[in-house]
């Protein structure tokens, strides 16, 4: 390893052993469930980050992945009584079959840009309409999971279950993108994203890159989906493939910034605040924070293409180049 | 040119069309195993798209290509550049947010897994074609002439056997050329064969070992370049109809 | 099971649904071939437009086609203003970035509405509101027909801008040839500025000719979004021909999915369209390669 693949899988432990003793210094309920929330919405967010931040596809069509994996655990658990945390390895396995058929299709067939952003989104409308039509899924009605609380039904009676388990998601994803940091697979993706010619003139394999980025993305997207029909113990098909899903996941890696490791959670802890914040000066109104979202994704790709963590980067550089102009002079 | 080296490079009636213009025309050419040589030609003769036929950028409409023997035309450019050939672009391609380690690390990935060898490499490329302490640079903040070096060195870090090198001296000055001759001399000296596109005759003069002209898609003349330069058609391709005659009339007037 | 007695009925619904569809995709297509961006706010932009037509019926009694006076040069003003405001200045050279800021504005124009005017839909009533019309054995609403023979006639003026006026020359000048425009002296800016107002005005007027036979709420916009994408990728994208033959395709394909499959499946037919036609023929039916 490099020394900074060393420093920063060092740091990565540090945020996390800080993060799993966190909950005993948390007596409120509210807090906690906001750290679970927040985790949740960072983990949808490194989700995405795979395909869009690392690898400049960006797709508004993310919920169709979490969508199979929210299905794939209430199908799973209703239907056939398999124990959700088995359908959290199957929902792995289908959104990344999920995210390997849509990159198969798209990728082979050179769609780019915009129009791999407007067909992830027609795909997820037409998992929308699929799961909206037939009894298999519930339909339009949706689907309810049983109460059966217990850690062994993934049925936490006490919210840190939920807790250290969203951090364990979260974990996985900050090892996956540490890895797209500092290996060859990742190397080639990033190189994918910033010129498609020059990488494949370097030897890359533009195709079986991009493929193997959205399979990943795809299954990670899919634990997402898991989670929350544990958490919530519903799902129907605007829930799970709406367009809400999709905005968010994207959301946060943008405000957070694309293509970082810290990226996803950096911009889903500010959503939350600033969700908070609302919340506490105008009351619950849902509809005025998801249209602050909206502001915010206009001004930070306006004005903060390499969102949060990329503007503290260029401060930290300004301040940094005073200092050091400063003691030359 | 000498049968005694047998050609890492040889093309045969290769062809591209693109709608009713002929941009490559019948080209036949060799390139010998450990040579120095280059494609000369005015703007718009062809030279890039045959670069793009021949590194599997695009497919040819007939022809052939053997590169170290096997045959290669039709093979998509991944695999061309893993089978030992690498081109560079004219118009420069960084990977423009990245560092320049990270830019050539991403070529020397191709036959190294680890990061750490991976960078290893690059590191040691950089100080072949001086960008040592450039390193930590973001690409788009380079000037042309580092941005050119760049794309040598990632092409370079490749491990290739033979480069095809576009125009790596078109926009530098004078000075500038002067610094990178010695580099791509030295590369070819490393056991490295290199083919090289210039539109400006002068640069590959006291360079290649062996000239190619293009014109209008076809080899209109081939040799060394000092027989190159005095070729009537030659003359003829880059300066114009007649030009050849008058500059004869001339000499035969002095 | 398909007799005539449905079919007919049916084709009628899709052709004047079409009609409107192709209005609202003209909109989408002159911004796209003049200005290469994806508006992925022109859904919610239509969406404000019919508000604008419902409030005004609402409380002033302004009768939706009498409103077209005022939505038309109202839309054109937004959208003039926020081409040169919010949307020209976020690219950064990239056409992702543009898909991202009208998305993000999507999303304010929605959940503001959302917020302002709650979820339930609204539909206004006229008095000629449910007359019908019988063409050959098939009832239609008044509005209904109206709406698409109002569609068609705007088309038909847009055509004449475009063809007969200097503003006209000028956006498709720019459209061919953005450089050369620029050196010209066209001065490209304004008149990117105006191309959308003129896409945002094609909103407002399929606004006033869509509520009476429609409703609207907060998410109509996203019923529209992709639908009007669709018409736009199957037609070519920047192709005046191509939208109205679009409309009329999706409208048809729309009106017969939902006979042949049920209400649910039926919706999934336009967007089956949009992926094949992305993937298979992207350049669309009468336009040039994406």
């Amino acid at each position: 390893m490099t020394p900074s693949a060393v420093r920063s899988l060092l740091f990565i432990v540090a945020f996390l052993a800080a993060m799993a003793l966190l909950p005993a210094f948390i007596r409120s309920e509210f807090w906690l469930t906001f750290l679970i929330l927040a985790l949740y919405t960072a983990s949808l967010g490194q989700a995405w980050n795979v395909l869009g931040g690392f690898g400049g596809q960006y797709s508004f069509g993310h919920a169709m992945f979490f969508g199979v994996g929210a299905y794939a655990a209430a199908v799973l658990q209703v239907r056939f009584g398999i124990n959700p945390w088995v359908t959290l390895g199957a929902a792995f396995v289908l959104g990344g079959a999920t995210g390997a058929m849509v990159g198969a299709l798209t990728f082979r067939y050179g769609l780019k840009g915009s129009y791999f952003a407007l067909v992830t989104l027609a795909f997820a409308e037409v998992f929308r309409v699929l799961a909206n039509t037939f009894e298999f899924t519930g339909a339009g009605v949706g689907m309810m999971i049983k109460l059966a609380p217990g850690a062994a039904n993934f049925q936490f009676v006490a919210k840190t279950g939920f807790y250290f388990t969203i951090l364990s998601i979260v974990a996985a994803g900050l090892m996956v993108a540490w890895w797209l940091k500092h290996s060859r697979f990742g190397a080639w993706l990033t190189a994918v994203r910033e010129n498609e010619d020059a990488a494949r003139a370097l030897g890359v394999d533009v195709f079986r890159v991009k493929l193997g980025a959205i399979t990943l993305s795809g299954a990670m997207m899919a634990t997402g989906g898991v989670f929350y029909v544990q958490m919530f113990q519903y799902i129907d098909p605007p829930l799970a493939f709406g367009a809400g899903i999709s905005v968010e996941a994207l959301l946060v890696a943008i405000v957070g910034g694309m293509g970082s490791i810290f990226g996803p959670l950096i911009g889903a802890f500010t959503l939350a605040l600033v969700n908070h914040t609302t919340t506490e000066l105008i009351g619950r109104a849902p509809a005025l924070s998801m249209a602050l979202y909206g502001l915010l994704l206009i001004v930070m790709v306006t004005f903060l293409p390499n969102g949060l963590i990329g503007g503290l980067a260029s401060l930290a550089r300004r301040l940094g180049l005073r200092q050091r102009s400063g003691g030359d002079e | 040119m000498s049968d005694a080296v047998p050609p890492i490079l040889e093309v045969r009636g290769l062809q591209k069309s693109f709608g009713g213009l002929r941009a490559v025309d019948d080209v036949t050419l060799a390139v010998p195993g450990g040579s120095l040589t280059a494609l000369i030609g005015p703007n718009g003769a062809g030279k890039t798209t045959l670069f793009a036929l021949v590194s599997g950028f695009i497919t040819p409409d007939a022809g052939t290509v053997a590169f170290a023997g096997r045959q290669i035309a039709g093979l998509p450019a991944h695999l061309v550049c893993r089978a030992g050939m690498t081109r560079t672009f004219q118009i420069v391609q960084p990977f423009a947010g990245q560092t320049v380690l990270e830019n050539i690390a991403v070529g020397a990935h191709l036959h190294r897994v680890r990061q750490a060898d991976a960078q290893a490499h690059a590191r040691a490329v950089a100080a072949r074609v001086g960008l040592a302490d450039q390193l930590d640079k973001r690409a788009d903040s380079l000037p042309i002439a580092g941005r050119k070096r760049l794309e040598l060195a990632r092409a370079l870090a490749t491990d290739p056997r033979l480069l095809l090198l576009d125009e790596v001296m078109a926009g530098l000055n004078p000075s500038e050329i002067a610094e990178i001759i010695p580099i791509i001399r030295s590369i070819r000296d490393g056991g490295v064969t290199i083919l090289l596109i210039e539109h400006v005759m002068q640069a590959v003069v006291n360079l290649a070992e062996h000239v190619w002209v293009l014109s209008y898609g076809r080899l209109i003349a081939e040799g060394s370049p000092a027989a190159i330069t005095t070729d009537a058609q030659v003359i003829e391709a880059y300066l114009g109809h007649g030009a050849a005659a008058r500059m004869q009339a001339m000499q035969v007037a002095q | 099971m398909l007799e005539p007695q449905i079919l007919w009925p049916a084709l009628l619904n899709g052709l004047t649904m079409g009609a409107i569809y192709a209005l609202i995709a003209l909109g989408l297509t002159l911004v796209y071939g003049v200005l290469h961006i994806i508006n992925f706010a022109h859904g919610s932009l239509l969406m404000l437009g019919l508000y604008a037509v419902f409030f005004l019926f609402k409380f002033w009694k302004v009768d939706p086609y009498v409103a077209l006076l005022a939505l038309v040069p109202g839309m054109f003003a937004l959208g003039y203003a926020l081409q040169r405001l919010v949307i020209g200045r976020g690219s950064h050279g990239k056409d992702e970035n543009i898909l991202l800021v009208t998305l993000g504005l999507s999303i304010i124009i929605e959940n503001l509405a959302l917020h302002f005017f709650g979820s339930e839909t609204r539909q206004i009533e006229t008095a000629y509101s449910s007359a019908m019309v019988n063409i050959a054995g098939a009832s239609l609403t008044v509005p209904r027909v109206a709406a698409s023979a109002g569609a068609l006639t705007c088309c038909a003026i847009l055509w004449l801008i475009m063809a007969r006026t200097d503003l006209g020359r000028a956006i498709r000048a720019i459209a061919k040839e953005r450089q050369g425009a620029r050196l010209v002296g066209i001065d490209v800016e304004h008149i990117f500025a105006m191309s959308f107002g003129i896409g945002l005005a094609c909103l407002g007027a399929a606004a006033c000719f869509l509520l009476p036979a429609f409703y609207v709420s907060p998410q109509v916009g996203h019923t529209f979004v992709l639908v009007a994408f669709t018409v736009v990728v199957l037609g070519g994208m920047g192709s005046f021909v191509g939208s109205l033959v679009g409309g009329f395709a999706v409208g048809v394909v729309e009106s017969f999915g939902g006979l042949m499959l049920g209400e649910s499946l039926g919706q999934i037919g336009v967007f089956v369209i949009f992926i094949a036609v992305l993937l298979f023929r992207p350049s669309g039916l009468f336009g040039h390669k994406v």
